[in-house]
């Protein structure tokens, strides 16, 4: 796969001869590239397939990845981690709030540590936007760097299992209609989806949130990407294919700037009556990790067209698909 | 070149002398075709010797040229993935394929077969064999012998009756 030159000096994340070396936001990776990605990880999910004794192959052997979390994440950490490892890859995960970084050594003190020590793929996580773009710039050619989630900015991978998800079960982008309802202004996994979605052909895709979580600023890029704002689920949620829900980010917020739990549950979360609003065989999906009874009810959460965790398990497929990517560029 | 002869051959070697002993023993005999030709094969031998299944073996997972080729490799999995659809654990496992050229397809197919469990015996039958190994494999049937320039390549057609017919083509 060979992206064009003018996408290659948008962003840092193809090389020279076009070809994906690290991965670091879908806005603005093309619709062949992600197709590409997400055909890659159908081949994987077989890995897993029930009779198959040794559930891993050894296309990463004798590569090593560092999974770099400077932000807390056990889901995601641990995805990446069995991804690796059913690819046969060395996985090693540094606990960064007691590394080095503590003892004062910059950022890219320890990457070049790192890199030193023959790291040839880096999962990163980070609370500041744009901090893997950073490490991207920094290493060597045959480092390759994934974004794992940085700040409010993006999670491409996150973004990539959720439309192999709806692609699994919806098929046909162009016809799908997609509700994501939450936090859109802390989620990066809003972000991801919907740039990838839009670069898909979906072309009717609904954010719902309070105000204050889809400011007047935001809600104009939001537009200018053709995403409709509605600020009651009645309304957005109307006969949709597909329901996101996303998790309250209290952590990136300011006190009182949402609805607290029991309140913000009464106006946005989903529940069986508001479900019933989407289309009949709508699918509900959640990135995780859920607070239940906050932005969504336990029986919708658990009912028959939660897919919730095939979502994880997909995540795994995702991930060894982007590796085994990078790898080989 | 017309391959109808010696896909006949196979067949009455199979049906003859292995299905025929097997008969009389106790491990059951699978025949597993490696994507995409040797998948063609099983398929037919299987609708001919009147077998109620047979596997497919992608060996994409275990290809040797994945560093240099890179994930290219492994894109023939998207097409015909693995599919075992019996326990191969005590099984006499017969691979087969189209041609036979420097072994490294049956090793990488010898590793995915050995993820799904332990064979009792596993034999290879391929329609040509073209020499040129390197790695220390050999079938226990081939259709013909056949001797071909490096730069060549031996590709096995399907016609729309199934009937087999094999083309040289040019290396790229």
């Amino acid at each position: 796969m060979v992206i064009d030159q003018k996408i290659i000096s948008t962003t840092n994340q193809f090389n020279r001869e076009g070809k994906l070396t690290h991965l670091l936001t879908l806005e603005g990776m093309p619709k062949e590239q992600i197709l590409y990605i997400l055909n890659t990880a159908k081949q994987f999910v077989s890995v897993t397939a029930p009779n198959r004794e040794v559930k891993k192959v050894p296309l990463l052997r004798g590569k090593s990845v560092f999974n770099l979390f400077f932000e807390n994440s056990t889901r995601t950490r641990t995805t990446f981690e069995i991804a690796a490892n059913r690819l046969s890859a060395d996985i090693i995960n540094l606990d960064i709030p007691t590394s080095s970084t503590s003892k004062g050594e910059s950022l890219m003190d320890t990457i070049d540590n790192l890199v030193a020590m023959q790291a040839d793929i880096f999962v990163v996580r980070h609370n500041i936007s744009r901090a893997p773009i950073e490490i991207a710039n920094h290493v060597p050619d045959y480092v390759h760097v994934i974004n794992a989630g940085d700040g409010s900015h993006q999670h491409p991978t996150q973004g990539l299992l959720d439309v192999y998800t709806m692609r699994h079960f919806k098929k046909d982008f162009s016809k799908l209609k997609v509700a994501i309802i939450g936090d859109i202004l802390h989620s990066r996994v809003a972000k991801s989806n919907i740039h990838a979605l839009t670069t898909l052909g979906c072309n009717d895709i609904r954010a719902i949130g309070p105000e204050s979580l889809l400011p007047s600023d935001l809600a104009k890029d939001l537009s200018s990407l053709g995403v409709k704002i509605f600020h009651k689920v009645e309304d957005g949620i109307k006969d949709v294919d597909v329901v996101m829900t996303l998790r309250i980010q209290k952590e990136r917020m300011d006190q009182g700037q949402v609805p607290e739990g029991a309140e913000f549950f009464k106006q946005f979360g989903l529940n069986r009556e508001r479900l019933a609003i989407a289309k009949s065989d709508a699918i509900v999906m959640h990135p995780g990790p859920m607070n239940r009874d906050v932005e969504i009810d336990s029986a919708v959460a658990d009912g028959n067209q939660s897919v919730i965790l095939n979502q994880v398990t997909f995540g795994i497929a995702i991930r060894m698909a982007v590796m085994s990517i990078l790898a080989s560029n | 070149m017309n391959a109808e002869a010696f896909y006949q051959d196979l067949l009455k070697y199979l049906k003859d002398g292995l299905f025929q002993k097997a008969s009389h023993q106790p491990t059951p005999v699978y025949l597993v075709g490696l994507a995409i030709g040797g998948a063609w094969l099983a398929e037919r031998l299987a609708h001919d010797l009147s077998l109620t299944q047979y596997g497919v073996i992608n060996v994409s997972f275990h290809r040797d040229d994945y560093a240099e080729k890179g994930i290219r490799a492994i894109e023939t999995a998207n097409t015909m993935p693995t599919k075992l659809p019996f326990d191969v654990t005590h099984a006499h496992i017969v691979l087969l394929d189209d041609v036979l050229l420097t072994g490294r397809t049956v090793r990488a197919a010898l590793n995915e077969l050995f993820d799904f469990g332990r064979p009792a015996k596993v034999s290879l039958m391929v329609l040509a064999d073209r020499g040129e190994r390197e790695l220390p494999i050999s079938a226990d049937f081939a259709g013909c012998i056949v001797t071909l320039p490096e730069s060549q390549i031996l590709v096995l057609e399907r016609n729309q009756t199934n009937q087999f017919n094999f083309v040289i083509e040019e290396r790229n």
